[in-house]
């Protein structure tokens, strides 16, 4: 497939100014509410299953299936709620920033179309508390559409602010944070279909996602469902970050190549440096080596190279930088962001910072390198939530891919890049002096 | 002007527990005290209906809450990934040059606090810097001594 942008999510966008309802309005704006409530909400999991549209957040779950699992008045009396994971944090995503900055409403149509269809009076968007901007222009969106109550419904849609903690917008830790309480998973089952937001059934669904569904009823899920490829339909908002000349985000059709994404769209590699390597899906997937970028940008292209497309989150690397530094700052993030809920993950991150540190150091012995994917084993599949195995999973693929630059700080007592490469020396957030930053009382 | 209880009774409203209405409390003190101070935990456990040392536990968790005072600016430099490799150590480093301070800690005279951030979710506008809260795009060393004017003359 080529390299083109395809606009479903982001139509109009370049040309109007689709934070104004009168804009959004007379591009067929809230057609698809008006649409989708001519149908039964059975009618509409039709719809969405037709266009096998899989949830955009990251674990790709079928959202026409997951919809269809909250439970009927009748086996369970409790109100349903709609929650929005807007926590978006995944290190390399920045989609549904601009999902909220420049297409409120469609995402809100999209919200109320899925209140309707999974029977929910309440939403409740989560959106992480540094998104100040995109949570500015939603208020001013829900303002217009107060007025609106042919629009609105009996649907009332509150917009909740994150405070800063990554985990959060793992969805049960996004339900604990949204009690109130501290943002830490739960155990599933019960899944929040069944037992969710205040224990009951409760959808919980990507910003993307929200916004994907009202073209999928305007269009009908069959005509979505012939874009993209096989198990990844549609298009898709992928962010392009790091040593790229456009970084940004570029909707387009699942299945693009990804030499076309970074070479094509994304205008290849500043000053002519040469690849070394991409992260596909967000700092939590594994890397291709840029050897291994002749693939279509998709599901299962990915899952057979042992990577997945997580949340569009692509980050490219120039071949300057340094294996050894790129894990110390990669897990650093997630031993910053554990919730501290199951040891391996707690301590285990902190085991890899120290032993990637004294390998970046020229202090680690031999045996170090296989404790370090040993350490890697014993978090995988040991923990509570995916948080604390993405960490392994990213860190042992720099080293499966890249074995030999590993080797040769050992061999080298030291880091053969240093200050060369972009990635030395930076400062994280765990490595801060202290974690609160301290100032004396003004008098 | 409403005083703080009422509002977050009004918060509290929203929801159909009060429970959820902890973060935005929180978010209310602190916006008013600065700091979320022990006299702040204490309001909003009153607002709440709770304890100080629930309010305390729930805060201690999320990085937006800070329960030492900050400066009355905050700087927040992103150095995750793809602002790192876009040079944020670089930005970093101007900021704590200009400011006089390190990363984590607040000026003399109180007005700035400089810490490092993840990921802030603009990684392809790199470098993002976070002023009280608002996002500053590709953010190069050369545009720091200018953001730190602004600082400083713009109250
Ligand atoms: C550590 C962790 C962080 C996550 N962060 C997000 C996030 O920021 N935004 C999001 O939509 N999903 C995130 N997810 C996935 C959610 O748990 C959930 O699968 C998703 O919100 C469901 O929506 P979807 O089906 O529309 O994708 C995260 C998962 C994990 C394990
Ligand atoms: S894996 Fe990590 S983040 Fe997830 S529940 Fe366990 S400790 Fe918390
Ligand atoms: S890495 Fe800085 S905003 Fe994502």
């Amino acid at each position: 497939m080529a390299a083109e942008a395809r606009q479903i999510v982001m139509a109009g966008a370049d040309e109007r100014d689709l934070t104004k309802l009168a804009e959004y309005e007379a591009i067929g704006g809230y057609q698809a509410l008006q649409k989708a409530r001519g149908m039964t909400p059975a009618a509409i999991i039709d719809e969405l299953n037709a266009s096998e549209l899989r949830g955009r957040g990251g674990a790709f779950f079928p959202t026409g299936r997951k919809w269809s699992f909250v439970p009927k008045p009748d086996q369970n009396p409790n109100p349903h709620y709609l929650v929005v994971n807007a926590d978006e944090s995944e290190p390399g995503s920045f989609k549904d920033n601009e999902i909220m900055a420049r297409v409120p409403h469609r995402f809100i149509e999209g919200c109320l179309i899925t209140a309707y269809a999974v029977d929910s009076k309440n939403v409740f968007v989560y959106i992480r508390g540094e998104y100040t901007g995109p949570y500015e222009v939603l208020v001013g969106a829900l303002e217009e559409l107060h007025g609106r109550a042919d629009l609105r419904g009996e649907v009332t849609i509150v917009l909740h602010r994150g405070a800063g903690a990554y985990i959060c917008g793992e969805e049960t830790a996004l339900l604990e944070s949204l009690e109130g309480e501290r943002g830490q998973p739960r155990t599933k089952p019960p899944f929040p279909a069944i037992a969710g937001l205040y224990a009951s059934p409760t959808v919980v669904n990507n910003v993307e996602t929200m916004a994907t569904v009202p073209p999928i009823i305007t269009m009908g899920g069959a005509e979505y469902a012939k874009l993209g490829v096989p198990d990844s339909r549609g298009t898709r908002l992928v962010s392009l970050s790091g040593h790229i000349v456009n970084g940004g985000n570029y909707e387009v059709e699942n299945g693009i190549s990804m030499r076309d994404l970074i070479y094509g769209l994304g205008g290849g590699i500043p000053e002519g440096r040469r690849l070394k390597c991409v992260i596909p899906g967000g700092s939590s997937t594994a890397i291709l080596r840029y050897d291994e970028i002749d693939v279509g940008y998709d599901f299962n292209s990915l899952l057979r190279l042992d990577t997945a497309m997580g949340s569009a989150g692509v980050i490219v690397l120039d071949e300057r930088c340094c294996m050894v530094q790129l894990g110390i700052r990669v897990n650093e993030f997630y031993e910053h962001e554990s919730c501290g809920k199951c040891t391996p993950c707690r301590e285990g991150t902190r085991w890899m910072s120290q032993i990637l540190r004294r390998l970046e150091a020229g202090d680690a012995d031999q045996h170090e390198l296989d404790l370090l994917l040993d350490v890697c084993d014993r978090i995988n599949g040991k923990c509570l939530c995916p948080l604390g195995e993405t960490a392994a999973i990213a860190v042992a693929s720099y080293v499966a891919k890249f074995r030999e630059e590993f080797q040769a700080h050992i061999d080298e007592d030291g880091c053969p890049f240093g200050d060369s490469s972009p990635l030395h020396g930076v400062l994280a957030p765990v490595a801060q002096h202290t974690h609160h930053p301290t100032a004396t009382v003004p008098a | 002007m409403r005083n703080f209880y009422e509002e977050v009774q009004e918060i509290k409203a929203r929801y159909p527990d009060w429970r959820s209405a902890t973060l935005p409390a929180l978010r209310l003190a602190q916006e008013k005290h600065g700091f979320l101070s022990p006299n702040a935990l204490r309001e909003c456990a009153e607002a709440l209906g709770t304890t100080p040392a629930f309010c305390e536990s729930v805060a201690s968790f999320y990085d937006m809450f800070h329960l030492r005072p900050v400066g009355r600016h905050l700087v927040e430099v992103c150095t995750n990934v793809s602002c790192a490799l876009n040079g944020a150590q670089q930005v970093l480093e101007g900021f704590e040059r200009e400011l006089g301070v390190r990363a984590g800690e607040t000026t003399e005279d109180g007005e700035v606090t400089l810490r490092t951030i993840e990921c802030l979710g603009g990684c392809g506008w790199a470098t993002i810097v976070a002023i009280d809260e608002r996002y500053r795009t590709h953010v190069k060393p050369d545009d720091v001594s200018a953001i730190v004017e602004e600082l400083r003359g713009g109250g």
